[in-house]
């Protein structure tokens, strides 16, 4: 149970702050919008606010700038000598390169956004609301040092509506990392990069010149000052609006002068974006569900346009505290390795600093998350997924009262305004997501019309899309109350009030579930010791020396906590039974997906389960990936084919005797025994 | 201006040895007889028994000259004078007697003090607060039989118990040192450092090594748990040129000589060592050799390890010297480089054979203003790339060089305050120089007079093409001159609620700007995170230039008003600004050396088993740690 002093320190949210913490107030800035011209608007007078040491330069002269940096020519030189060409024709390459990524932010087109957003913002969403305490503190912070803007991302609607805060505020834009998907859009891809969004390339690992070129780009803008940055730390808009679990290269890119000290400090700005109700929630269900993706395109996007005439809610974006990475950093790194090599030279972090990287990113999400603002809606649709088919509408409103004072009791944030009556703000939800569920003589139902008729296989397919839907409202709280909701869970599994015992259970699951909730790396007691605390705070449970038991009163939260998570302990469950029964010993990543979904949606059909969620291909992905990191399977790279390799599983349930072994190819082969020993472990355990 | 200017006669031989007589002018009184004698190799002055008084710049009772609690000489200082106006006292500076009319002003802005809020030292030493020696009365009865001269006075005791780091000035003004020297011995020659460090080792007692008292890293102070005598080895009555030799240019010397005799003696036969740390007027040639000093004009004449040719140092295991004289020798590892920067943790230096030249014929100063610092750097890179640097060559900043031109003295003529304004119309108007981003370089030329005005165009072509402009021979003299007189400032500062100190390091060229930047930034940072309610003066300036790199210097002092813990603070802070200048890749010291102020990060700098090397050096030369002063390991 030891625990890594520096870690501790470092992840410094003191059990104090978890509940007392006071935010700051919203305004909203659609109401100005929706009072004065919004072209008068889209001219005024733009003088943002600039970093204190910026050299003025044009976006093109950032591209030669780079081109002809140090860090490039090396790179450049070095290619050229192993492949024998001439250097000009890399450099060539090297420009085209920066001439795909490159942003060339125009004022005009800011301008052009600034009044067609506003147009299309009022339209969509009711209110638009931002911490003005926060915009001051990154004003404060964009004159200082250079700035980067971690956003949460949930919608295509996350970054347009960062710039056009920006704007609002009068505060320099950000330049933006796109994915380069963006750029087969017609004219969109052309109007973002003029509007600041340069574009990288899905995967380019393997490419030097390429990597020399993006990192040079991006610090390049950071060192000057250039603008703030702007990334998403989970790479990809999560649809499940869950956190999903950080992606560390760009972050690491954009910290790197400071290691170098070419800057004196940089920002690091978590910020959170919450939104009632999501632009592209049935997108995402389709998606989970194995519906393709569109594209990104621009026909795509003008056929999208019905959704104007719809009403998307409210909007919260809260701009965290911006975060010194120089405060971060202090007494945890040591530089010396940076200072024995040349700074240009292209150098792997050392595992100090890949550690740390690491480190700060799980930090910022961690803070991304504190400050998600839930809606009353969120909190009915957790109540609503744990009585399906149908609930008494007062005893929703009861259950959503009795939810709201717990998840604040666990620090979450709750945007109830004071005056609003329970019963209509459980209306104003339902109206907001009819296409969710209803209201239907005074009960509550999903609104899954239309099913009756069909073939079986049509209506679970359309009950999974109901019900992924309202759990994506759910998964907003599940990280509030994951800690809590473990221990409750954990307590369940081990039938033993034994304290040593309940923690062995609870940080089994929080390593089963590390990459569907996200937990600061290596801290599992203080996790743990958290969740106990804030359930001991709601009466839930009672601690000694030795033992944690639930009071009596506190059994209905510990049951509706581990409800909450069931349906992740089930899909799980049934994941690991397809892996041990269905699989042959390797299996690619593509067959994997389908072949769950298969598997379960049988037993759907069949009515074997209930687990409508585990048709999730992020829950199957995110499933895998711990298996993976847990060791139980294997990756292997053969070629571009990813292998999963695992070994003759059989599964009697509710007796198991698996025996799983890893193929023969692997070099660090588990022996036979322990392997067997740890997957019973595994199913044994998730059996709740 | 005008005092300055009317004694500059441009180029001619006269202004090289005016810079002599600045630099020995402190010396009071006719050449000693003793001179002449030194110059012939006479084994021990105290043959014979008498141990007749020397007669260097430094008698035994340095208090005489001395001040007890700051720096420098007694009768120099800076005051306020009745009209409220910053004067410098004493003869012995140019800047002696006259009125510095905009000092006050620049005070007030940059530190927030004011006047009416002083602070005063006390006014002598409180001899009943001294420690009382721990007397070790056999080790005296030897020590008499050897008839070399010792003391147990309290003054002379805690006057060897410190250098001149903040804080030990502080304790002088206010306090008291918890352990100071029980006996400070006056050796005249090698034989008695050879008689004392035996009998150190007889009756094992600590020996602290004392030459110029100018250090700034603790190394002087006696650790407080040290239960045996300490002796205070003071070796400023070893002050003699034993001997020069022209034809291979060495010069034999006594290690106890300070740097301003050294010069003086050798110009009188027409020679110079040209080297000249800043602290030359008090610091000894064996302090040198024990730090790894530098001088400001090692471009021409090489800092201490090029000068060296021999050392003889004694050790509790016996002597350590070569067997020859020779300008280099493939003989293992070098042994000088166990001895430079040893900080008396292994023995005394007693006698150096050091590099002479003769003396320069020509001497010029320059001064280059740059628009902003970074096109400063990149010139004096560009000159140290062409190795075509000066025999000085120092890039100052802004703040520096604001603070430069608040100790600009009165003008005398009208003339000369017109042609100020359209120096400054000129470069400020004319060229869109920014007053508050311009920096300035100051240059020194030294040698033949032809050579020199080549040399000089060299290197304001190169400094054009920097965007710099020439700024005239006063600003880069008065540069200089600062040099000697800005450590009387603190003393100043101390009176009013100002304390401050420089540190120094070196850097890669391509740090530079980032280091300086860093750590500038770092100590506003820190001040203000620790409570301090002005700004604090926070600069730097570019020293040296080498192939690889360059030595930077700090200067950084801030207003303690409302700080109970002043000089806590202060350590924090600069601690915080050590680890930015080794977080920038720059190192823990280019010539201040580590003492015990900056033992904690030589781990860090020269890794275990290097620490290994040297801890293995110590334990054979010296297992019974008598040169127990605790400096560097």
């Amino acid at each position: 149970m030891s625990l890594s002093a520096t870690a501790t320190r470092f992840f410094s949210t003191s059990k104090d702050e978890l509940t007392s913490k006071k935010r700051d107030e919203f305004e909203d800035i659609l109401e100005e919008r929706r009072l004065s011209s919004d072209l008068r608007y889209a001219m005024k007078c733009y003088t943002p606010v600039i970093y204190k040491g910026l050299s003025p330069c044009k976006p093109n002269a950032i591209k030669s700038v780079v081109l002809q940096s140090e860090q490039v020519q090396y790179v450049i030189k070095q290619l050229a000598k192993e492949m024998g060409e001439s250097p000009d024709i890399i450099q060539e390459e090297a420009m085209e390169i920066l001439d795909e990524m490159g942003h060339s932010m125009q004022l005009g087109t800011v301008r052009f956004f600034a009044f067609t957003l506003s147009k299309i913002f009022k339209q969509l969403f009711q209110r638009v609301c931002v911490n003005e305490e926060g915009m001051q503190r990154l004003q404060r912070a964009i004159q200082e040092h250079p700035v980067v803007l971690l956003p949460s991302h949930r919608s295509y609607v996350d970054f347009l509506m960062l710039s056009y805060l920006l704007y609002t505020y009068d505060l320099a834009l950000p330049v933006i990392a796109a994915g380069i998907d963006f750029l087969g859009m017609k004219i969109v891809g052309e109007l973002l990069r003029r509007a600041g969004a340069f574009f990288m390339r899905r995967s380019f690992g393997g490419n030097r010149l390429y990597w020399a070129v993006f990192a040079e780009y991006v610090k390049t803008m950071l060192r000057n000052g250039y603008a703030p940055i702007e990334f998403f730390l989970e790479g990809t808009r999560s649809r499940t609006a869950k956190t999903l679990t950080p992606k560390f290269g760009l972050l690491s890119i954009v910290m790197e002068p400071f290691f170098k000290r070419e800057v004196f400090d940089t920002y690091l700005v978590p910020i959170s974006i919450s939104y009632e109700r999501i632009l592209e929630e049935s997108l995402y269900a389709y998606e989970l569900l194995g519906v393709p993706k569109p594209k990104e395109s621009t026909s795509g996007l003008l056929k999208a346009r019905r959704i104007l005439s719809d009403n998307f809610g409210t909007i919260h974006i809260y701009v965290g505290q911006p975060v010194s990475l120089r405060t971060l950093a202090s007494g945890r790194i040591n530089l010396c390795p940076y200072n024995l090599v040349p700074r240009h030279l292209p150098q792997k972090p050392t595992e100090d600093i890949q550690e740390f990287v690491s480190d700060v990113a799980y930090k910022m999400e961690l803070l991304q998350i504190e400050n998600m603002v839930l809606s009353p809606w969120v909190l009915v649709a957790a109540v609503l997924l744990q009585n399906l088919p149908a609930i008494d509408f007062e005893l929703l409103i009861e259950k959503t009262v009795w939810l709201k004072g717990l998840t604040q009791t666990f620090g979450g944030f709750i945007e109830w305004p004071d005056n609003l009556c329970a019963k209509k703000a459980v209306m104003s939800g339902l109206t907001l997501h009819s296409n969710i569920a209803r209201l239907v003589d005074g009960h509550v139902v999903l609104n899954d019309k239309g099913i009756e008729d069909g073939a079986v296989g049509e209506i679970v397919f359309k009950r999974a899309l109901v019900i992924l839907m309202c759990s994506t409202y759910r998964n907003q709280l599940l990280n509030v109350f994951v800690r809590p909701s473990l221990v409750a869970l954990a307590l369940q599994m081990t039938r033993s009030f034994r304290k040593e015992e309940v923690y062995s259970s609870f940080s089994f699951l929080r390593d089963i579930f590390s990459d569907e909730f996200i937990f600061f790396p290596g801290i599992s007691l203080k996790d743990f010791e958290e969740g106990c605390f804030l359930l001991t705070k709601c009466d839930a449970i009672q601690t000694t020396q030795q033992e944690i038991y639930p009071t009596d009163k506190g059994s209905v939260v510990v049951s509706f906590l581990s409800a909450m998570f069931r349906p992740f302990v089930e899909g799980y469950q049934l994941i690991f039974r397809y892996l041990s029964k269905e699989t042959k010993e390797a299996f690619t990543e593509k067959q994997f997906v389908p072949g769950v979904r298969n598997f379960v949606f049988q037993l759907l059909e069949k009515g074997a389960t209930q687990c409508y969620e585990a048709l999730s291909s992020d829950m199957q992905k995110n499933a895998l990936a711990a298996l993976v990191q847990l060791g139980a399977v294997k990756k292997k790279k053969i070629v571009v084919v990813v292998l999963l390799l695992l070994k003759s599983i059989t599964i009697g349930v509710p007796a198991m005797s698996p025996c799983l072994a890893l193929a023969v190819c692997t070099e660090h082969c588990w022996p036979l025994k322990t392997l067997r020993h740890f997957l019973a472990c595994l199913l044994r355990k998730l059996i709740v | 201006m005008a005092a300055e200017a009317a004694g500059s006669g441009g180029g001619s031989p006269a202004s090289a040895r005016r810079r002599l007589r600045i630099i020995s002018g402190h010396l009071r009184g006719s050449p000693r007889a003793a001179g002449q004698e030194a110059l012939s190799p006479s084994p021990c002055k105290a043959q014979g028994g008498s141990a007749g008084p020397a007669a260097g710049s430094i008698p035994k009772k340095r208090q005489e000259i001395l001040k007890w609690n700051g720096w420098g000489y007694n009768d120099s200082k800076f005051i306020f004078n009745k009209k409220g106006q910053a004067e410098f006292t004493g003869k012995r500076y140019r800047l002696g007697g006259m009125v510095l009319p905009t000092f006050k002003e620049w005070i007030e802005k940059t530190f927030g003090a004011s006047l009416e809020h002083k602070t005063t030292s006390r006014a002598s030493l409180n001899v009943n607060d001294v420690p009382p020696p721990i007397v070790n009365e056999e080790f005296l009865q030897d020590l008499r039989a050897t008839k070399i001269s010792y003391s147990q006075d309290a003054e002379d005791r805690v006057f060897r118990a410190h250098g001149h780091c903040l804080h030990e000035i502080f304790v002088l003004r206010e306090g008291m040192f918890k352990r100071i020297p029980d006996v400070v011995v006056w050796p005249v020659c090698h034989e008695d450092v050879v008689k004392i460090v035996e009998l150190a080792c007889k009756h094992n007692l600590c020996i602290i090594p004392f030459g110029g008292g100018t250090s700034v890293s603790s190394a002087l102070e006696c650790p407080e748990e040290e239960k045996r005598t300490i002796v205070s080895l003071d070796t400023s009555q070893m002050n003699r040129i034993l001997w020069i030799d022209e034809k291979n240019l060495t010069a034999c010397v006594e290690a106890g000589i300070i740097g301003q005799d050294l010069e003086k003696q050798l110009s009188e036969s027409g020679f110079c060592t040209g080297h000249e740390p800043d602290s030359m007027e008090f610091s000894s040639l064996g302090g040198w050799v024990a730090t790894r000093a530098s001088g400001m004009k090692k471009n021409i004449y090489g800092n201490i390890e090029d000068l060296v040719i021999h050392i003889k140092m004694v050790t509790p295991r016996g002597i350590v010297e070569k067997n020859c004289q020779v300008p280099r020798m493939s003989t293992g590892p070098d042994i000088h480089h166990f001895i430079m920067g040893s900080e008396g943790t292994l023995g005394v230096v007693t006698e150096v054979t050091i590099k002479i030249r003769p003396l320069p014929e020509y001497q010029k100063y320059g001064s280059v203003v740059f628009p902003n610092f970074e096109r400063g750097v990149a010139c004096l890179r560009e000159v140290a790339k062409q190795r075509c640097a000066p025999a000085s060559i120092r890039l100052v900043d802004n703040a520096q060089f604001q603070f430069g031109h608040a100790l600009k003295p009165q003008v005398a003529s009208i003339f000369t305050s017109f042609l100020d304004g359209l120096k400054k119309f000129y470069i400020t108007k004319f060229k869109g120089f920014d007053p508050n981003i311009l920096c300035v370089a100051t240059l020194l030329f030294e040698g033949d007079r032809e050579k020199v005005l080549q040399h000089e165009k060299q290197v304001y072509d190169i400094a054009t093409k920097f965007g710099g402009l020439a700024a005239g021979e006063d600003n880069g003299q008065r540069g200089y001159m600062l040099t000697f007189v800005i450590a009387y400032l603190r003393d100043l500062g101390l009176d009013y609620y100002v304390i401050g100190e420089s540190f120094e390091t070196s850097v890669p060229w391509d740090r530079v700007l980032d280091l300086c930047r860093n750590v500038k930034e770092r100590i506003v940072r820190e001040c203000k995170e620790k409570g301090v309610q002005f700004a604090p003066f926070s600069t730097c300036r570019v020293t040296q230039t080498y192939d690889a790199g360059a030595c930077v210097y700090f200067y950084f002092a801030f207003n303690y008003r409302g700080i109970s813990d002043p000089i806590h603070v202060y350590e924090e802070i600069e601690r915080a600004a050590r680890e930015e200048i080794l977080a920038n890749g720059g190192s823990l010291s280019h010539h201040h050396g580590v003492g015990k102020l900056r033992k904690r990060w030589m781990k860090e700098s020269i890794s275990d088993v290097g620490l290994g090397m040297l801890r293995s050096v110590k334990e054979y030369v010296d297992p019974n740690n008598i040169f127990g002063n605790k400096n560097l390991l």
